[in-house]
């Protein structure tokens, strides 16, 4: 073995860049991580002695991150985005191919401790997948002949950072603008504009503009500032959510990466609007490859006076903005997840009430917001409240970016003015002979043909930006089922429903697959579906039945042609019961399988 | 005039700040409970305190009452959707209550006799999960964790000690003791702290005491646990 000690040194230089502060712990465990993959034992114990919490408390938060190791991993890590579009492009045979040429299992690290291959939830590049990410970085547009690159650049241990470049180059995939992708943003304007306008009279454009979150729930975005900017205590906070998990979205990293000044600026109107002083943008760890652009976006910005003391020259004006990573975990976007995860800690969920605009980012009041709903406070700034209102619809003002991806002939991103209908949008990206889209991603909703005539707005179909596109070769079951297990992959496993009934619900999907389903295990479904609804403690556990219940209602042949008999229901799995024996004694030939034709009727 | 809000169609009084569970467990009606103490503040994690609020589910045990709320509780519906979580809760660890030491005073075995669980319905996962007999006077079963976070808070808020906590997610979740080795006996823990005393199953068990009384004279088996529960509200 390798040797993995992280010296006592080493431990005390990042503790200390990071100020001892508990409320660090994640960013210091993914700093530490950095050298050797992993974190091993006595490294979490000297780190808790370091900080002065308990060695529990630090093992929890390194437990409860995909991307934290707390045992060993290959030198090479090659996580294949698991995405639906992507499985739907190949990825998994890909995945398979790279396992045989060298020569691992999935999910397991090789003996050499050279290489893991395995999966990891959609990593934002459902319109260049299939896609994986090697050691941190996205690797995209994965073909065979990459594949077998990728096989002897790791057998060489050629170092991930001396890959081809062209591996690497991520694509923006821009194909409709609308005003937000036209802004052309000289740094500093849209806060000139609103500092000229006034304090209050900003926040007045900002309630005429009548803007609506873009990161899923559409709260208004003026109440919650309002809300904030009357809350008692003095050091408010305003927080970037820059998290985009939801599979098929990627609208947020084209954003940072075309518009990251306007993100930047939107956050300091923010903090304008509500008195804040401290900002933050919780990066996705998948995003990790932006941050030094981004860091270099604020450089820029501090020196020309838009970030610091005394913002453009205005007294008692000061805010500045810091960038923390996430490490793997779908939830920490769920805004109080997203603060614990700031203040370093397990991504669970928090008791509302208190909201985040009372009682935030270690206890103060806090604005978050997504990444294009604080770059669309640039326009309003720029142009007034009125006239960002004229485009949309009365509910749902502006436009929005869509994410689209899957079967269509130019996947990317397309930027609408609030209202357009479904099939408009499949027309513009060049889909044909479409059965379903899946609109807001795996917590969203699925549409069949017969309502292409809806609308993206928040009365009719909201969204946060997934569009996914399946055409009539799609089985709709296997996509429900992967949305399943991507839930139960990032349920937090704190309330009771949602951490027990997500694997149940892939556990009965995947009876089903397996073709041994009955029609009380369509019963079943529909009972957990309706306790995840009904009684999870966040948006997480209440979404996770819906793509079940949609293909369900919409689609129930995908469910009923899998079903073995319509009223048997054999409860306990008698090939599923040999696994065990079959990995001891490595075999997997038919005899070792115990056959549904021998199954007791 | 006090404030007031309908319980199961009853006339709850409350207090401002005072939670749903609060309001009408002092005005003597029970709501099933698990994760939530009278001694600590709301958890929210094990929703056996689900109610229904004029059509939407909320946890009675963190959500503040407010005058002229309907609060839908004692009904066969939510009765049902507890039940499910209580067989949620039975088949993702190991439960063998005929064999286990708690059985009688287990709040989780109370509840389920309570609210007329017959079957686990669901399929079980049957955990692999170690017991840890190092402590010398406090024995550790995993296989009963529920995840209500009472051992955590309480080493953590009355003991001063956080000799608990929980790692890794979802299904994966699991209970760690704060020491290198992953015992037990190589923590602070003691026997008397408020942790060794506040689990509601038969997860952290004092040694050599497990049969004092007998199965069949217990907490539990006497009186059921809405009864127990009014009982000792203070
Ligand atoms: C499970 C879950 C994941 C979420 N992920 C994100 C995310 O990645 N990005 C985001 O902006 N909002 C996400 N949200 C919504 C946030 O909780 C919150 O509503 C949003 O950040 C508020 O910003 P907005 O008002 O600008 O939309 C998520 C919500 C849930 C329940
Ligand atoms: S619903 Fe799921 S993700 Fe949300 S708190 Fe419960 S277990 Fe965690
Ligand atoms: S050990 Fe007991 S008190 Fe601690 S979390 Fe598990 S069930 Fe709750
Ligand atoms: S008692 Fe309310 S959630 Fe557990």
């Amino acid at each position: 073995m390798r040797s993995h000690e992280i010296s006592s040194s080493q431990i005390a230089d990042v503790v200390n860049r990071h100020h001892r502060l508990p409320d660090r712990l994640l960013q210091i465990l993914i700093e530490l991580q950095e050298p050797s993959g992993w974190l091993p034992p006595a490294t979490l114990t000297a780190l808790a002695d370091a900080l002065g919490v308990s060695r529990a408390h630090v093992e929890g938060v390194a437990g409860f991150y995909s991307f934290l190791h707390t045992e060993p991993v290959g030198r090479y890590r090659l996580l294949f985005s698991d995405n639906i579009i992507e499985h739907q492009l190949g990825s998994r045979e890909l995945m398979a191919a790279l396992c045989s040429k060298l020569w691992v299992e999935p999910h397991k690290p090789s003996e050499d401790g050279l290489v893991s291959v395995s999966t990891t939830s959609c990593i934002g590049m459902g319109d260049q997948g299939p896609a994986m990410l090697a050691n941190g970085r996205p690797v995209l547009r994965l073909s065979h002949q990459r594949i077998n690159q990728i096989a002897e650049l790791v057998r060489q241990q050629v170092p991930v950072s001396e890959w081809p470049e062209a591996f690497f180059h991520v694509d923006n995939n821009i194909h409709r603008r609308d005003a937000m992708l036209q802004l052309d943003l000289a740094p500093g304007a849209a806060l000139q504009a609103a500092l000229a306008l006034g304090r209050a009279e900003w926040m007045r454009q900002m309630q005429l503009s009548n803007l609506r979150g873009r990161g899923g729930a559409g709260f208004t975005t003026a109440v919650k500032w309002m809300a904030c900017a009357d809350a008692p205590g003095a050091d408010k906070v305003v927080v970037c959510n820059a998290d985009e998990g939801e599979p098929g979205t990627f609208k947020d990293r084209v954003l940072l990466t075309t518009l990251a000044d306007a993100v930047f600026e939107g956050m300091t109107l923010a903090a304008w609007a509500v008195g804040a002083r401290q900002g933050l943008l919780y990066l996705r760890g998948e995003y990790r490859y932006l941050r030094p652009t981004l860091e270099a976006v604020l450089a820029r910005r501090r020196s020309a006076g838009l970030l610091g003391r005394q913002i453009l020259g205005k007294a008692g004006f000061d805010f500045d903005i810091e960038i923390h990573l996430g490490a793997g975990a779908y939830v920490c976007g769920e805004e109080t997840a997203l603060l614990e995860s700031l203040e370093g800690k397990r991504g669970t969920p928090r008791i509302r009430p208190p909201f985040p605009v009372t009682r935030g980012y270690l206890g103060r009041p806090t604005v978050v917001n997504n990444v294009e709903t604080l770059a669309k406070t640039c326009l309003i700034a720029l142009e007034g409240g009125a006239a960002f209102a004229a485009t949309g619809t009365a509910q749902s003002t502006g436009t929005k970016l869509l994410s689209i991806s899957g079967d269509c002939a130019r996947p990317g991103i397309y930027e609408y003015p609030f209202g357009v209908a479904i099939e408009r949008v499949l027309e513009d990206c060049g889909a044909s002979d479409t059965q379903a889209v899946q609109v807001g991603g795996a917590a969203g909703i699925m549409l069949a043909s017969y309502e292409f005539h809806r609308r993206i707005a928040f009365e009719d179909v909201p969204t946060a930006g997934a569009f996914m596109v399946f055409d009539s070769s799609r089985d709709l079951f296997e996509v429900a089922r992967n949305f399943v297990a991507f839930f139960a992959h990032e349920s937090c496993g704190f309330c009771t429903p949602c951490r027990v009934g997500t694997s149940l619900l892939l556990k009965a999907m995947n009876k089903l697959a397996d073709g041994h389903g009955a029609k009380t295990d369509l019963a079943d479904i529909e009972w957990i579906d309706r306790l995840l609804k009904n009684a999870s403690h966040c948006g997480l556990g209440s979404a996770a039945p819906n793509p079940v219940m949609d293909t369900l209602l919409k689609f129930r042949p995908a469910y009923e042609r899998r079903l073995r008999s319509l009223d048997f229901a054999p409860a306990f799995n008698l090939d599923d019961a040999l696994a065990a024996a079959r990995r001891a004694s490595g075999r997997d030939d038919a005899a070792a399988h115990f056959s549904a034709d021998h199954a007791p009727r | 005039m006090s404030k007031q809000f309908l319980f199961d169609g009853r006339p709850v009084p409350f207090e401002d700040g005072q939670t749903i569970l609060q309001a009408a467990r002092a005005a003597g009606h029970y709501i099933p409970h698990l994760c939530w103490h009278p001694d600590f503040p709301p958890h929210g994690s094990c929703k056996l305190c689900i109610v229904k609020v004029g059509g939407r589910h909320v946890s009675s045990c963190a959500m503040p009452a407010k005058e002229g709320m309907e609060v839908e509780s004692n009904t066969p519906e939510i009765n049902g959707e507890r039940r499910a979580l209580l067989q949620m809760l039975f088949v993702e660890g190991n439960h063998f209550c005929p064999s286990c030491e708690k059985s009688g005073n287990c709040q989780l075995q109370a509840l389920a006799y309570d609210l007329e669980m017959v079957g686990e319905r669901f399929a079980h996962f049957f955990p692999d999960r170690p017991v840890d007999a190092s402590h010398p006077d406090v024995l550790l079963d995993f296989n009963r964790c529920i995840f209500c976070e009472l051992c955590v808070r309480a080493s953590r808020d009355v003991d001063g000690k956080q000799v608990f906590a929980l790692t890794e997610r979802g299904i994966h979740k699991y209970l760690v003791v704060n020491a290198e080795s992953g015992r037990l006996g190589d923590t602070d823990f003691a026997a008397s702290d408020r942790a060794a005393d506040i689990c509601p199953v038969g997860v952290i068990l004092h040694k050599r005491v497990g049969f004092a009384r007998p199965i069949g004279s217990r907490t539990y088996d006497i009186q059921p646990i809405h009864e127990v529960d009014m009982k000792e509200r203070t």
